[in-house]
């Protein structure tokens, strides 16, 4: 089904002061970098964690390790899913036992890909807790899941999709809302 | 989002033969991610809960069975093993009669040894359930080849190039077949060294080359896969006595000297110290053994994982059935 663009959310310069507000916020809340990790979502939450770490370190001077995590074998669509995804790695190397988790994702939207994160993270060991920082919450939760920090707020109908572009993976860093033609 | 990696869509694994060399790198790629889950505290992922897998054998096998069963339980899938001793078989039920009757017991996944070479193919058409060739006869053991691969490829980086060769009864081999058709499709030089009773006519037709000096067969190899001397099948007098054949075909620190330095030495298992390779060189620094036994349980984990994945959806499009939701993965 051919996708028109419907909305332009974000460019790279609103998406680069949002990282960095959401960067002051972990640091704020946590009071620092002591016993804080980030994990990304495999692919994009995974470049977003990277980057929020680089601005945490530009911030205080300390970057926090920095893990990914492939939630598909955690999935509870797989059977549904008309495409069957390729399993990558989940990476890691550091203990996360009492650590306080900074879990990161581009999109919130059914929270359950977050709930996949969640198990996948505990398999790993006992954080001190786990926090949630996305870049857009679009709604539609069908899991009782909040974030701690999110970028910005869409309203959107479930047939819209949106579609986080960063520059590690489409060369361009935006945020755009698609919807379906001829509707 | 397009999907640039093939997707796996058999619902069955019975041998590398029939394989692509793309559908071979994901499944070496999608063992990786298993690698990974295997060396957590907690060793177990959700995504095969609720599936039943049975390990059918009509052969005796530990190792491999074994190996099947611990990567079935990592998946969260139950497992039962039939151990063919005690079971129907010896009343005289066909091997279909008892695939159907597994079946009707609403198992996911079989895999299956049996000493007909075919058995699993035969199984796999008249099932709907997922069937894992675990070794048939003298004809495949993809799962073996397939973790002696991912060995190489986690040791060495590549496979395209590798000079491999294996070593031992080549004809009544079953590994050395499924290395040979895995390794020559991902673009490895494979070199067979065996008395020449135990090398099959023609088996140049597959790419390989062919030697009966051991040492021709080490020089210049990155790797040796030393096969097991299956003396209990020797009905045919083909075997050398196993002294005889440790003095001309065995690896020893000796003739490993005149190797690469870094030569991988491989082997599947049971192995006989002292007939195929010696024992320094089985516990020395050169030997992986142990690791493709840690490997076989990623690689089986794959193969578990893709084959139930794809069935599911055959099993789905033949019904009618659309799942509830059905939507294409964004991620």
């Amino acid at each position: 089904m051919p996708m028109r663009e419907k909305a332009h959310i974000m460019d790279k310069n609103s998406m680069q002061r949002t990282l960095a507000r959401i960067a002051h916020e972990i640091l704020e809340k946590n009071r620092g970098t002591e016993d804080l990790v980030i994990v990304g979502v495999r692919t994009r939450g995974a470049y977003l964690a990277e980057r929020l770490a680089q601005t945490i370190e530009q911030i205080d001077g300390h970057k926090p390790p920095v893990g990914i995590l492939d939630i598909t074998l955690y999935r509870d669509d797989l059977s549904s899913i008309a495409q069957q995804p390729v399993v990558h790695k989940t990476e890691i190397d550091f203990d996360i036992q009492h650590k306080k988790v900074v879990l990161v994702d581009d999109v919130l939207y059914t929270g359950r890909t977050v709930r996949a994160a969640l198990d996948e993270i505990i398999d790993f060991g006992r954080p001190q807790f786990i926090q949630l920082a996305v870049l857009i919450d679009r709604g539609h939760r069908e899991l009782p899941i909040r974030a701690d920090y999110v970028g910005k707020n869409i309203p959107t109908s479930p047939k819209e999709t949106v579609e986080v572009r960063l520059e590690e993976s489409e060369g361009r860093d935006e945020v755009v809302v698609l919807e379906q033609n001829g509707e | 989002m397009v999907n640039k990696n093939p997707a796996w869509t058999r619902k069955d694994l019975l041998g590398l033969q029939e394989l692509t060399r793309d559908e071979i790198e994901l499944l070496l790629k999608t063992a990786e991610s298993f690698k990974e889950v295997i060396s957590r505290e907690v060793k177990k992922v959700p995504t095969l809960r609720g599936k039943t897998v049975v390990n059918l054998f009509y052969e005796p096998s530990t190792r491999t069975r074994v190996s099947f069963e611990v990567a079935a339980k990592r998946l969260s899938a139950d497992v039962i093993n039939i151990a063919i001793e005690s079971s129907s078989v010896r009343k005289g039920e066909t091997l279909i009669d008892t695939g159907k009757n597994i079946e009707a017991l609403k198992v996911d996944i079989i895999v299956m040894r049996h000493n007909c070479s075919g058995a699993a193919v035969m199984l796999a058409k008249n099932l709907h359930a997922s069937i894992i060739n675990a070794g048939d006869g003298w004809h495949e053991h993809p799962t073996q080849a397939l973790l002696d691969m991912f060995t190489l490829k986690e040791k060495l980086g590549v496979i395209e190039g590798l000079k491999v060769s294996i070593v031992g009864d080549i004809a009544h081999s079953r590994v050395a077949r499924s290395n040979i058709w895995g390794l020559t499709k991902l673009g490895a030089h494979v070199t067979v060294c065996a008395p020449p009773m135990l090398i099959p006519t023609g088996i140049e037709k597959t790419g390989v080359s062919v030697t009966s000096s051991i040492d021709e067969a080490l020089k210049d190899a990155d790797a040796v896969n030393v096969l097991r001397m299956q003396f209990e099948r020797d009905t045919e007098n083909a075997f050398p006595k196993q002294l005889e054949y440790f003095k001309n075909f065995g690896i020893t620190a000796e003739r490993l000297k005149k190797a690469k330095k870094n030569i991988l030495v491989m082997h599947p298992g049971p192995i006989n110290r002292g007939v195929e390779v010696s024992s320094d060189v089985a516990d020395g620094p050169n030997s992986v053994i142990l690791e493709q036994v840690t490997n076989g349980i990623a690689v089986r984990m794959a193969a578990l994982f893709l084959v139930s994945q794809a069935n599911e959806h055959i099993l789905k499009k033949n019904t009618g059935v659309k799942a509830k939701n059905e939507k294409v993965l964004v991620k």
